[in-house]
């Protein structure tokens, strides 16, 4: 049976519009216009127990409204979901007891007390008991590397270190299903390694399962067999981040290295010319034309290495996000 | 029962080590509270020209050591009905999303705000013991009046439950920022009213007849003037009963109050914008 099932699930928002100038301002006090936002559009999927998903898509996209219905924090305009057989909306406390919710940007430690304080009063909430309580923060202080760290005051940590005691706050419950909205976000790439190393490891021991949203693709690359695309509230795409990635990867970069200075100017009639210096260049190829185009240059130039790499996967999904009207893929 | 005392026990506990972790501001801006004191003194005893020869015996069956003692007494009471920044706390809460961990995690916000509270007060009485008994002790003379066991556990209850009003009062203003976001001048209103209303402005009973039986039908009076006029004998034994037994009624209308609102404006909470 599916841990989480969606379906149909659609949450609107009615928002005043804020007008612009003097006059229509002060008609906005008699008077107010509202609009509707579909934050998420008739949605449906399912997720398996152990599965972790990423969602995937620009600002506003709906990943966050999504997480927040799963949660239980928002009630949907209409659909129907459950997680692990419970309603989320109906925020019975035995639901509560079975996930956890991390958001990079809210702080749920006591600012001015260690985090020690925080995981104490969890141990309360959450009932957890004593020995299993201790074990439990053990292995996370353990894995997380924050040991020293307790009993220091939160607002004393750094961001990354802050973030690794939030990971902990979330975990110490044993969680079947954790959301996490952005759990690496101002994270300097060695704390969001680490995050990640740790989220890899734990979800793969713990078998839990886990749906995560990130603006860094790196996140969802290293994470992530599934992803779900979504974009203005509609689900554009659920399956495997390969299938995606191969859907989108129609173009490759060549990087040229020549034995002597080469005018490189000829070399734009193959491809968009994205670095050169006298002796390199980098080009921009379509993926069929490539083999073609290589054996060419090959023959034209005073070739001394030649290797070939996938676009940047960060790159791939702006173009998808930029384009209008994006294909409907098949799930 | 006994688990949710022991998560209610531990956010008391976590409480005071926070409320203890600035000392010095706290210790200052207790100190700061006793200033006003010294001024409202010296305006009662201007207003009944205390020490020259047109000093008044009596205003509104009031005399100056009354008055004196009746501002000293609401002090004390204001010190258990008073709530600052748990309004604002809940709205700027609902502001910034921090509310969200209420609704995801299974912990009730009315019930830790409740402990949290607590435990602010507990460390403000500990503090403030010492200044207060001194102050009491200095102004002895002007308390004439003879307590006795009835009036002092009948003031004790009534602040119990003044703490109980004001905090569900604050509760209400802030729980109303799940409907207006913004609720500074609703506080702000409520401040002012609420200082003329409770009788922390001038005794209730010096209003006209029908005013103070128009504020006899609200609850802000149990938040200062009541617990006062318990103490200063302005009630016999049955009015004493049928103050307390209203007061409850306050306590328990305010909590049902509460509640209700809380569940509304949850579900209608929109987490809008991350």
């Amino acid at each position: 049976m599916s841990v989480v099932v969606v379906k149909n699930l659609h949450r609107t928002f009615r928002v005043s519009k804020q007008q612009d100038g003097f006059w229509p301002m002060v008609r906005g006090l008699v008077q107010r216009d509202y609009k509707n936002i579909h934050a998420v559009r008739d949605i449906s999927f399912n997720v398996e127990k152990g599965e972790m998903v990423g969602f995937l898509g620009p600002n506003g996209a709906g990943k966050t409204t999504s997480l927040k219905l799963l949660s239980g924090l928002l009630t949907p305009t209409s659909g129907h979901a459950t997680v692990l057989g419970y309603v989320p909306w109906k925020r019975e406390n035995a639901y509560r007891r079975r996930f956890s919710l991390l958001m990079g940007q809210k702080n749920q430690l006591w600012w001015d007390l260690p985090a020690l304080e925080s995981f104490r009063l969890h141990k309360e909430i959450y009932r957890i008991e004593t020995t299993r309580y201790q074990k439990r923060l053990d292995e996370l202080t353990e894995l997380l590397q924050v040991r020293p760290q307790l009993s220091q005051a939160v607002r004393e940590l750094s961001l990354g270190q802050r973030m690794r005691m939030e990971l902990i706050a979330a975990l110490l419950h044993d969680p079947e299903v954790l959301f996490l909205d952005e759990p690496t976000i101002g994270l300097d790439v060695i704390s969001q390694n680490n995050v990640q190393q740790f989220l890899k490891y734990y979800q793969q021991h713990q078998q839990i399962t886990v749906l995560l949203t990130s603006h860094y693709m790196k996140d969802v690359e290293a994470l992530c067999k599934r992803v779900i695309i979504i974009d203005d509230g509609l689900i554009k795409h659920d399956g495997l981040l390969t299938d995606v990635l191969g859907q989108l990867s129609t173009q490759k970069i060549v990087s040229l290295k020549f034995s002597h200075a080469v005018s490189t100017q000829s070399l734009s009639r193959y491809g968009e010319v994205l670095e050169q210096t006298p002796l390199t260049v980098k080009l921009r190829l379509n993926k069929s034309e490539i083999p073609s185009l290589l054996s060419e240059i090959l023959s034209d130039f005073p070739l001394e290495d030649v290797s070939v790499q996938e676009r940047p996967i960060e790159e791939m999904f702006a173009e998808l996000f930029a384009r209008p009207a994006l294909q409907e893929a098949s799930a | 029962m006994i688990v949710s005392m022991r998560v209610y026990f531990e956010i008391f506990r976590i409480s005071i080590s926070e409320r203890l972790t600035y000392r010095a501001d706290f210790l200052f801006s207790t100190f700061v509270r006793f200033l006003p004191l010294v001024t409202q003194i010296f305006l009662w005893s201007a207003v009944y020209q205390v020490g020259t020869s047109h000093q008044t015996a009596s205003l509104n069956n009031y005399s100056y050591p009354d008055m004196v003692a009746y501002y000293l007494l609401t002090m004390v009471a204001r010190a258990f009905s008073s709530m600052p920044g748990l309004a604002s706390g809940i709205a700027s809460d609902v502001r910034d999303g921090s509310i969200k961990k209420f609704m995801t995690q299974p912990v009730d916000l009315i019930g830790f705000l409740l402990w949290y509270r607590i435990a602010h007060k507990l460390v403000y009485y500990i503090f403030a013991f010492l200044p207060y008994a001194i102050v009491f002790y200095l102004c002895r003379q002007y308390f004439t009046q003879e307590i006795t066991w009835l009036m002092g556990l009948s003031f004790f209850l009534s602040l119990i439950m003044a703490f109980l009003i004001g905090f569900l009062i604050e509760c209400l203003l802030g729980l109303a920022s799940f409907w207006f976001l913004e609720i500074s001048s609703l506080i702000f209103i409520y401040m002012m009213l609420n200082y003329f209303l409770s009788g922390h402005m001038i005794p209730l009973d010096w209003l006209p007849d029908r005013l103070e039986w128009a504020i006899s039908f609200l609850p802000f009076k149990y938040t200062a003037y009541t617990p006062c006029a318990i103490l200063l004998g302005k009630y016999d034994s049955a009015g004493i009963a049928r103050e307390l037994l209203i007061e409850l009624g306050w306590v328990i209308g305010l909590t049902i109050a509460c509640r209700l609102i809380y569940t509304r404006g949850a579900r209608r909470y929109t987490a809008f914008g991350g």
